[in-house]
C-alpha cells in the first residue's frame, strides 16, 4: 500500500510539473508574447521602456524562467501576475476558496441527482421508470456548459448549480449501469428468493458493495466539474479559478497560467488518484 | 436498431441536407437587410433577422454547415493522431509505450475545456473568420487525441498478445506489415467508435469556445457563435425563437449521443 501511494504521488507530482512546463512553453511561443501595453505609452522615455522590457527579459527563456519559478516555488514565491498587477499567492488565495465552494455544491448536488435517480430507476424497475431520468440526463449531455451557466444566470441563482447539472448526467448513467449490474448478481437473486425487502436489498446488498465504484465517480466527478467550472464562472462573472484561468489565458500571463495549470492538474490528479485507490480496495474482495 | 436511433438518423440527415443545401434555400450568411433589422420570423426570414439586419435562418444553416461538418473533421485528425500514438505505444511497448502513456497522462491531468482554452487563447485571436474556423477545429483534432489513445492503447496491447499475431511474428512477418496489415484492421471497431464518442464532444467544446470568445470569429456563423445571442437575456425574452441554434444544437447532439448508446465509463 505504501509502495503504491508512493508511486501515485511520484507521478502525480511529475505530472503536474510537466503540465506547468507544457503551459509556460505554450505562453512564450504564443503570439503577442513579451508586449506590455505600458511601451505603448508615449510619455515613457527610453530608459523606462527600457526597464519595462527588463522586467520581462526574465521569461523570455522558457528553461531559466522554469527553473527560477520551481526555486521561488519551494519557498512559497509563486511569482508576480503582470496582468493583474498583484502577487499570484494573493490572487489563488482569493479566488480558490469560491471556486472550491462551487466545486463541492456542484459535485455533491451532480453526484446526489445522479446517484439518487439511478437508485430510483434500478429499484423501481417499473416499465418505463428510466424515461424521465433518462431524457433529463441526455439533454443536460447535449446541451453546453456555458449555456447552463447562462440558463441559471437568468433565473438569478449561482453557477454552482450549474455545475451540479453538468455533473448529474455522467454520474446517473454510470451509478445506473453499476447498480444494474450488480442487482443481477448471484447474491441479490438469493438475497430477494429468501424474501428480503427490496429496500433491505438495495441498500445492504446492492449499493454497499458497489460503494468503492460509486466513490470513485464522486473523485472523477471533480475534474468534470472543474472542467464545467471555467465557462460558467466566465459566463456568471463569478471571481473564481475558472475566470482567473480564462484571464491569464487571455492576457498571456506567464507566472499566472504556469500556476494555475499546476494547481488544476494537482487538484485533478490527487482526486483520480484517490478515486483509482478506491477501486484497487476493491479489487481483492470480489 | 431501435425506432428511435431511426429517427435520430432521419434528423441528423435532414440536418445534414438542409445545412448542404444552405445556398439554395437562404440567401447568404452575411447579407445584410437594412430595411428589416432585428425583424420578426416572417414568410421571408422564417427566424427573423438579427440586430445587423442578417436573416437568422440563413445564419443558423450555414452555421450547422460549418459545426456539423468541422466537427467530424477533427474527430477524424484526433483519431488518426490516437491511432498512430496509441497505437504505435501498445504495439512496441518500452520506452516509447512509457512516454506515450506519460503524455496521455498529462493531457488527461487537465480538463479538457481547461486545456483547450488555453491552447486556443495563446493563438493569434484577431485572424480572419475563415482562419479561425480552421484553427478552432485544427486545435480539437489536434488536442483531443488523449482519451482516444488511451483505449486503441489498451486495444492494441490486448491484440499484440493474440495468438494469431503471435503465429505471424513466429512465421517471421516483418513488424511494419504486422502492424499495417494485421494490427491496425482489427482495430477499426475502436477507432471508428473513439471516431464517434469525438463528433458531439468536439460540437459542444465549440460551442464552449466560441461562447468564450475564443472559438469562430464573426461574420462567419457557428452554432457557438450564434449562442452569444443569448447573453442578452431580454431579446430572448422578447423573441424567442433566437433559441433556435440552442435547440438545434441540442438536437443533433442528442440524436448522436442516441446512435452511440455510450454505455463507457465517465470521461475524464
Amino acid at each position: 500500500m505504501a509502495t503504491i501511494l508512493i508511486r501515485q504521488l511520484r507521478k502525480i507530482l511529475l505530472t503536474a510539473l510537466m503540465g506547468g512546463l507544457l503551459g509556460a512553453t505554450l505562453v512564450r511561443l504564443g503570439p503577442g508574447f513579451g508586449t506590455d501595453e505600458r511601451e505603448l505609452d508615449n510619455r515613457l522615455n527610453s530608459d523606462s521602456q527600457q526597464a519595462i522590457r527588463a522586467e520581462r527579459a526574465s521569461e523570455n527563456n522558457i528553461a531559466m524562467f522554469y527553473v527560477r519559478y520551481l526555486a521561488g516555488l519551494a519557498q512559497g514565491d509563486l511569482g508576480y501576475s503582470h496582468s493583474l498587477n498583484r502577487p499570484v499567492t494573493a490572487l489563488l488565495k482569493e479566488r480558490l476558496p469560491l471556486t472550491l465552494l462551487s466545486l463541492s455544491y456542484g459535485v455533491a448536488g451532480g453526484v446526489a441527482i445522479g446517484l439518487g435517480l439511478a437508485l430510483v430507476t434500478v429499484a423501481w424497475r417499473a416499465p418505463g421508470s428510466n424515461v424521465v431520468p433518462a431524457l433529463l440526463s441526455g439533454l443536460c449531455l447535449a446541451v453546453p456548459a456555458a449555456v447552463i451557466a447562462l440558463l441559471f444566470l437568468w433565473m438569478g441563482t449561482g453557477g454552482r448549480w450549474a455545475i451540479a447539472l453538468v455533473v448529474f448526467p455522467h454520474v446517473y448513467r454510470y451509478a445506473k449501469n453499476l447498480l444494474t449490474a450488480a442487482y443481477q448478481s448471484p447474491h441479490v437473486l438469493a438475497a430477494q428468493a429468501k424474501g428480503l425487502s427490496s429496500l433491505r436489498v438495495l441498500l445492504a446488498h446492492v449499493a454497499l458493495p458497489a460503494a468503492p465504484q460509486l466513490a470513485a465517480i464522486a473523485g472523477i466527478s471533480v475534474t468534470l466539474a472543474f472542467g464545467a467550472s471555467i465557462p460558467i464562472e466566465v459566463v456568471s462573472d463569478s471571481p473564481g479559478i475558472g475566470q482567473l484561468a480564462w484571464r491569464a489565458a487571455l492576457e498571456r500571463d506567464l507566472p499566472l497560467l504556469v500556476n494555475i495549470t499546476i494547481l488544476i492538474a494537482l487538484m485533478t490528479l490527487v482526486v483520480n488518484s484517490l478515486a483509482d485507490l478506491a477501486l484497487a480496495n476493491r479489487r481483492p474482495a470480489e | 436498431m431501435s425506432r428511435a436511433q431511426k429517427l435520430a438518423i432521419a434528423v441528423l440527415a435532414a440536418v445534414t441536407i438542409a445545412s448542404l443545401a444552405a445556398g439554395w434555400i437562404a440567401p447568404s450568411y452575411s447579407a445584410q437587410f437594412r430595411e428589416s433589422i432585428s425583424a420578426p420570423p416572417s414568410a421571408k426570414f422564417p427566424l427573423g433577422t438579427d440586430e445587423l439586419g442578417r436573416d437568422r435562418f440563413a445564419r443558423l444553416l450555414y452555421g450547422t454547415r460549418v459545426s456539423l461538418l468541422l466537427a467530424p473533421a477533427a474527430a477524424l485528425l484526433s483519431t488518426l493522431i490516437a491511432a498512430l500514438l496509441g497505437g504505435t505505444a501498445g504495439y512496441l511497448g518500452g520506452r516509447w509505450d512509457r512516454l506515450v502513456a506519460s503524455g496521455i497522462d498529462l493531457f488527461l491531468s487537465l480538463p479538457w475545456l481547461f486545456l483547450l482554452m488555453a491552447v486556443r487563447a495563446l493563438m493569434p485571436l484577431n485572424t480572419s473568420p475563415v482562419a479561425s474556423v480552421i484553427l478552432t477545429f485544427l486545435l480539437l483534432g489536434c488536442l483531443g487525441w488523449a482519451s482516444p489513445a488511451r483505449i486503441v492503447r489498451a486495444g492494441t496491447r490486448t491484440l499484440a498478445s493474440s495468438d494469431y499475431l503471435l503465429q505471424a511474428r513466429a512465421e517471421g512477418v516483418a513488424p511494419a506489415r504486422l502492424f499495417w496489415n494485421h494490427l491496425l484492421p482489427n482495430l477499426k471497431p475502436i477507432l471508428a467508435a473513439q471516431f464517434w464518442i469525438s463528433v458531439p464532444v468536439f460540437i459542444l467544446s465549440e460551442a464552449n469556445l466560441s461562447l468564450l470568445g475564443l472559438g469562430v470569429a464573426e461574420p462567419l456563423p457557428s452554432w457557438g457563435a450564434m449562442l452569444r445571442d443569448l447573453e442578452n437575456y431580454s431579446a430572448v425574452l422578447q423573441n424567442p425563437w433566437m433559441l433556435a441554434p440552442a435547440v438545434l444544437l441540442v438536437a443533433v447532439v442528442s440524436c448522436l449521443k442516441l446512435l452511440l448508446r455510450s454505455e463507457d465509463p465517465l470521461p475524464c
